[in-house]
C-alpha cells in the first residue's frame, strides 16, 4: 500500500520548498529576493558538471574523503548482537561533517561573488568549518555564537580566531544557539549586498534544507558503496545523531528509497524528555511551528514563545529540527529516539575505551542508542551508525561531569 | 475590490481630504506591563496617532533591533500573552471606535493559536489589519488570504531589495497601505535619509494606489517632517518604546509623541 502512495521519497521539497506541510519560505520580504537568488544560483549549479568537479576534487584532497567505514569489532563482541559500522567523518578536516556542506556553500558564495561570509555556530564546529573554508578561499568571515556557548566551546573560539573569523558572542534572547541564528539573520537583512549566509544545517529557509542535504549526501553516498564492497548487501540500520539534523539527514537521504534499511535518528533527551523541558528532542517533546525561515517541530509554549533546550552537548542544543526530518517522522519512514546526557556521558567512555575513539558528545548520543539495540539485533544485522564529529572539543565539559579536574 | 471599507481605508480617505499625512506609531503589547501599555495606547489617539501598531511580543523577533527585542521580553516577562493582547485591544475599543489598529508581529503565536481562531477573535476584538513580518507573499495561502477574506487589511512590507520585477508579487495582495522599509536593516537602526526613500516611494506609487507609509529609522519631528512630505505618512517605533524601557510615565511618552506628530503633521 505504501508503494502505492509514494513513488519516492526523494522528490522533496516541492516548488515551494516544503515536505508536506513543513519547510517553506517564512522570511522578512528584504530577505525573500536573496534566498531566490540563491535558489536559482544552486540550481544552476546543482547540474553544472564543473561544479561537482571542484566539489569532488577539494572533498578528496582538502577534507580527506571518503571517510572510511570502520568495523567496530570490540564494540560489536562487548554488545554481542548487531555487527557495528561507524562512519568515520570525524576523520574529516576540521573534525565533523559540517565542513562537506560548508565548501559547497562557499563555492556558491563565490559564484554569487558575494565576498562576506556569515554563519551561525553552537559547538563550534560549523563556525570553524566556515572560517576555514573561508581562510582558503580569502573571504571575510563572520560567526555569530550564543555567549553561553562561547563559554563552553572555549577551545573552538580560539581556532575560529586563529582562522582570521570575526567570533560575535550573542547575548541577545537567551544567548544560545537560537538566538546566534536570530543574529545572523539580523545581520544578513542589513548586509544584503555582499554577505553570504553559510547556514550549518538542514533548517532554515528553502532552498537551505535542501542544499544543505545534497551536500551532506555525501555521507550516505560513500557508505552505500563501502558497505555495498564489504558485505556485499545494503545495511539494515542507519543511527546517527539530530540537532538540526544535518549529518542524518546526510547519511539517510541516498538510502531513503530502500525500504529495507531503518532509520533512527536520535535526539538529545537532556535531563530527560519529561522533565520540564530540559531537552531538545523536538519530535518527541515539541509540535508544529514556524520559526527560522521554516515550519518544523518547535519545543514552544502555549502560546508559541519558543523555548529554551537543555543538552550537554551544546550542538544538539536547538529548539527545531530540520523539516525534511519532521515530514520524515509524520510519514512515518524514519523513527526517531531520545539519549539523556547521562546515556551519552556513558557511551563516550565506552568509545574511549573499546575504540580508542574519543567521540563528540552529538555521537555520542547516536551510540548511545546503538548501545541499547545492538545487543537485541542479530549477529548478521548491519548497523551502520555515523561518528560525525571528533571529542576533542568537549573534554573540558565531559572532565567536569566526570569531577576530574583538569588544572595539573 | 468591492470590499467593505475597514476603519484604515476610511481614515487614509479622511486624511487625504484634509491634505494631511498620517502618523503611525508603534508600541508593543504589554511593554512593560499590561496596564500601562493600556494607558499609552488610550493616550495615542489624542496625541497625535492616526492609526497605531500593536506588537505582539514574540521571544525570536528576528527583523528587530534590541530596542524592541528587549520590549517584547519585558511583556513577555510580565506574562503578556496573545489573549491578553486581543483583550487589550477589545478594552481600548470601548472609548475609541474609530482609530485604526493593526497588529505586528510574527507568524508563530498566531500559527499557534490557530489561524481561523485568531481571525475570529481578532476581528471581534476590534482589530483592523495585519502585518507579519515573516510571511511573504510566497506564503500568502497561509494567513494573508483568509485574513483578507475575513475582512482584515493584509499590509505588506516593500524594502530596497525588492526590485521593479518582483514589486507586482508584493502588491498583489497587499491591502491597507503599504508599509515601506526605508533601510535594509533592523528596526531602530541607521537613519532613514529622505533624498534616498523618495525615489524608492515614487517607484512603489506607480505600482499601486495604495497609500505608502515609510518606516524604520525615524526617531526625531525632523526626521518625520521630512520622510512624512516624500510619502503618504511614516511610522515611529522605537523611539517611542526607547522611552517606556527607561521607565518614562506614560504622560512623559505621550507628549514626545505629541512632538512625533506634529513633525510627521508638518510634513
Amino acid at each position: 500500500m505504501a508503494d502505492d502512495l509514494f513513488n519516492s521519497f526523494m522528490t522533496g521539497p516541492d516548488e515551494r520548498g516544503r515536505f508536506g506541510i513543513f519547510g517553506g519560505r517564512f522570511v522578512s520580504e528584504t530577505l525573500m529576493p536573496l534566498i531566490l537568488e540563491l535558489e536559482a544560483c544552486y540550481e544552476h549549479a546543482k547540474t553544472d558538471p564543473s561544479f561537482w568537479a571542484q566539489m569532488d576534487d577539494l572533498w578528496k584532497h582538502y577534507v580527506g574523503r571518503p571517510s572510511p567505514l570502520y568495523f567496530a569489532e570490540r564494540l560489536t563482541a562487548h554488545l554481542g548482537g548487531a555487527k557495528i559500522y561507524l562512519k568515520r567523518d570525524e576523520l574529516n578536516h576540521t573534525g565533523a561533517h559540517k565542513i562537506n556542506n560548508v565548501l559547497g556553500q562557499i563555492l556558491l558564495a563565490r559564484r554569487m561573488g558575494k565576498t562576506r561570509i556569515i554563519a551561525e555556530t553552537g559547538a563550534g564546529q560549523h563556525g570553524v568549518a566556515t572560517a576555514t573554508v573561508c581562510a582558503r578561499f580569502g573571504l571575510k568571515c563572520v560567526v555569530y555564537m550564543g555567549a553561553t556557548d562561547v563559554e563552553r566551546q572555549a577551545p573552538n573560539v580560539f581556532r575560529m580566531r586563529l582562522l582570521g573569523a570575526e567570533v560575535i558572542p550573542v547575548t541577545s534572547g537567551r544567548g544560545t544557539l537560537k538566538d546566534a541564528m536570530n543574529d545572523a539573520l539580523r545581520d544578513w537583512v542589513t548586509n544584503v549586498r555582499d554577505t553570504f549566509y553559510c547556514i550549518g544545517t538542514v533548517a532554515g529557509p528553502h532552498p537551505y534544507p535542501a542544499m544543505v542535504r545534497d551536500f551532506q549526501s555525501i555521507i550516505g553516498k560513500e557508505v552505500r558503496e563501502q558497505i555495498t564492497e564489504r558485505e556485499g548487501r545494503l545495511p539494515d540500520t542507519l543511527i546517527a545523531a539530530i540537532g538540526g539534523g544535518s549529518n542524518a539527514m546526510g547519511l539517510f537521504f541516498p538510502f531513503l528509497d530502500d525500504a529495507s534499511v531503518q532509520l533512527i535518528g536520535v535526539e538529545a533527551g537532556g535531563k530527560g524528555v519529561n522533565a520540564k523541558m530540559e531537552h531538545c528532542a523536538s519530535l518527541t517533546g515539541g509540535r508544529p511551528g514556524v520559526l527560522h525561515g521554516n515550519r518544523t517541530y518547535l519545543l514552544q509554549d502555549e502560546d508559541g514563545q519558543i523555548l529554551e533546550g537543555h543538552s550537554i552537548s551544546a550542538g544538539l542544543d536547538y529548539p527545531g529540527i530540520g523539516p525534511e526530518h519532521a515530514w520524515l517522522h509524520d510519514v512515518g519512514r524514519a523513527q526517531y529516539v531520545s539519549i539523556t546526557d547521562i546515556e551519552a556521558l556513558e557511551a563516550f567512555q565506552l568509545s574511549c575505551t573499546l575504540e580508542g575513539i574519543i567521540p563528540a558528545l552529538e555521537p555520542s548520543h547516536a551510540l548511545a542508542h546503538v548501545m541499547k539495540i545492538a545487543p537485541t539485533l542479530p549477529k548478521d544485522h548491519l548497523l551502520v551508525m555515523n561518528m560525525c564529529g571528533r571529542g576533542d572539543k568537549d573534554i573540558f565539559t565531559v572532565a567536569k561531569h566526570l569531577g576530574f579536574d583538569m588544572k595539573i | 475590490m468591492g470590499r467593505q471599507m475597514t476603519r484604515i481605508d476610511t481614515t487614509f480617505a479622511r486624511l487625504k481630504a484634509e491634505g494631511r499625512k498620517a502618523f503611525v506609531t508603534y508600541i508593543m503589547a504589554g511593554d512593560p506591563d499590561l496596564e500601562t501599555s493600556l494607558e499609552v495606547m488610550k493616550g495615542l489617539p489624542a496625541a497625535g496617532a492616526d492609526i497605531i501598531e500593536l506588537g505582539m511580543p514574540f521571544t525570536d523577533p528576528m527583523a528587530d533591533g534590541p530596542t524592541i527585542q528587549l520590549a517584547g521580553q519585558r511583556a513577555l516577562d510580565g506574562g503578556q500573552t496573545l489573549q491578553k493582547t486581543l483583550d487589550m485591544v477589545a478594552a481600548f475599543r470601548q472609548t475609541d471606535t474609530t482609530t485604526p489598529i493593526v497588529m505586528m508581529g510574527y507568524y508563530n503565536p498566531i500559527y499557534s493559536r490557530g489561524v481561523e481562531r485568531f481571525l475570529t477573535d481578532a476581528t471581534a476584538a476590534g482589530i483592523d489589519g495585519l502585518i507579519v513580518v515573516d510571511l511573504p507573499p510566497e506564503e500568502d495561502s497561509e494567513l494573508c488570504l483568509p485574513a483578507q477574506a475575513a475582512g482584515l487589511n493584509f499590509i505588506r512590507l516593500a524594502t530596497p531589495t525588492t526590485d521593479d520585477e518582483r514589486l507586482p508579487k508584493v502588491m498583489q495582495n497587499t491591502s491597507g497601505f503599504v508599509y515601506y522599509v526605508s533601510i535594509t536593516g533592523i528596526t531602530g537602526a541607521a537613519a532613514a535619509q529622505a533624498a534616498d526613500v523618495a525615489p524608492e516611494v515614487a517607484r512603489i506609487k506607480a505600482k499601486t494606489d495604495l497609500p505608502v507609509i515609510v518606516g524604520f529609522g525615524i526617531t526625531t519631528p525632523e526626521a518625520a517632517q521630512s520622510i512624512a512630505a516624500i510619502a503618504d505618512g511614516c511610522v515611529i517605533g522605537s523611539a517611542i518604546v526607547k522611552l517606556i524601557g527607561e521607565g518614562r510615565t506614560p504622560a512623559e511618552v505621550l507628549a514626545r509623541v505629541a512632538d512625533l506628530a506634529a513633525g510627521a503633521h508638518r510634513g
